[in-house]
């Protein structure tokens, strides 16, 4: 397969099975001699870590910058709590309150103070872990508890995606902008969903979200044979294409509940996670394809 | 004594907002007078900060006291870096809230009574 493919496990519902995707499509790629890259951005409760089974070998502090106010500089003018649209600062008579969980790091306060009593300061909101899964170069972030700025820690986590490997993103449940920031980029985005009423409406929300933001993407059933065929419907009506149905099977809950790869332990859904990576691959070709056709016409214009 | 109320309408009749970053309406009263005034609170929807917000609006207009039913960390520091007295657990009407708090049965808050975004959602 050629490399430089960075392909992101999405959902709008929790729990539909985003990082038993992730993780069995790393190891089966992985297993296939491809040069693989598992980055978990589900930074809030990161897990895929424990099908993986990496061995860490180096950490990094992430931080961002907060205001800092030396009060016998400022002169109580108040512009700093003007500017700010989160009321992360604001001047109350003499004294100066910040507060630095709201704070989202824009440095307006810091570039409106007349009396530049206002600097930055950094405050640690997480940290970033890299190490091997067996071939898979495993990389995720861990949110500190407390800490609210996830999008930062994902921007973060996402900088260590390697070029020349097929990167796969484990994105955070929801649409809102943590999954936004997880999905940026992507070349696809793959939407793992159950046939069930909650999973039908959260992946449109997923859809919605992935349409505005104009990337390619298809939809995998998990625990296909539950609910009923309202999935299905959907994505017919809809034209989206159904990339991987997983059966809902008992083994595959206990080898999950385990922390185990379901191709590892129940070979005969090698082949679901085959497919899943020749249609990536697929869809890998079609993308440089039209790569190719846009240079060409560039070329003769 | 210039004090304010979370309300969920303009008058003494309304019922006290039992939030305070996110109340519909401040009454600003005087407690001699009783002369008093409205002010709509914009915080309503914010994203964020909305306590903090609406403790600015309060000091901005002067008041020493606040009633309200419940107040949250960020809104309940923010009053008191100006120095205005915090009562919770207010409710029935503005008015019968205001009478409470002149005979001294509303006791002053040491520190905030819900955790923050209490008031999202309602």
């Amino acid at each position: 397969m050629p490399d430089d493919f960075v392909i992101a496990i999405a959902s709008g519902k929790g729990g539909t099975g985003k990082t038993t995707i992730a993780t069995n499509l790393a190891h089966y790629a992985a297993r296939s001699g491809q040069k693989v890259q598992y980055l978990d951005c589900d930074v809030e409760e990161p897990n895929g870590h424990i099908f993986l089974k990496p061995k860490i070998d180096r950490s990094q502090q992430v931080t961002i910058d907060i205001p800092q106010v030396d009060l016998e500089k400022c002169i109580g003018c108040g512009k700093c709590g003007e500017i700010c649209q989160y009321s992360a600062i604001i001047c109350i008579k003499e004294n100066v309150l910040t507060f630095e969980q709201l704070c989202h790091s824009c440095g307006g306060c810091m570039r409106v103070c007349p009396a530049d009593a206002i600097k930055p300061k950094p405050l640690n909101i997480g940290d970033i872990e890299l190490g091997k899964a067996g071939n898979v170069d495993f990389v995720h972030g861990k949110l500190r508890i407390g800490n609210v700025r996830t999008p930062s820690l994902i921007k973060e986590v996402k900088k260590h995606i390697k070029e020349d490997h097929l990167a796969i993103i484990d994105v955070p449940p929801g649409t809102s902008c943590p999954v936004v920031e997880a999905v940026k980029g992507a070349d696809f985005v793959l939407l793992v969903t159950e046939p069930t009423p909650f999973g039908l409406n959260d992946l449109k929300l997923a859809v919605g979200l992935v349409r505005k933001m104009k990337l390619t993407f298809a939809v995998t059933v998990n625990r296909y044979g539950i609910g009923d065929d309202r999935i299905e419907k959907y994505c017919k009506a809809e034209e989206i294409e159904i990339v991987l149905k997983l059966p809902d099977d008992r083994r595959i809950a206990e080898a999950y509940s385990t922390g185990q790869i379901i191709v590892d332990v129940l070979s005969e859904y090698r082949k679901e996670f085959s497919e899943l990576y020749e249609y990536i691959k697929s869809v890998k070709a079609g993308i440089d394809d039209k790569k190719r056709l846009r240079v060409r016409r560039k070329n003769n214009s | 004594m210039k004090i304010a109320i979370t309300s969920t309408g303009r008058t003494l009749d309304s019922q006290v907002d039992p939030r305070f970053g996110r109340a519909a309406c401040f009454i600003i009263i005087d407690t001699e007078t009783m002369d008093f005034n409205a002010i709509e609170n914009e915080n309503v929807a914010a994203a964020g900060g909305a306590g903090i917000s609406s403790a600015k609006v309060v000091i901005d207009a002067g008041a020493e006291a606040v009633l309200t039913g419940n107040c949250g960390p960020n809104a309940q520091r923010t009053l008191s870096a100006a120095g205005i007295k915090l009562h919770t657990g207010a409710t029935g009407t503005v008015a019968e809230a205001v009478e409470l708090f002149k005979s001294g049965k509303l006791a002053e808050a040491s520190g905030p009574n819900v955790e923050p975004h209490f008031g999202m959602d309602k």
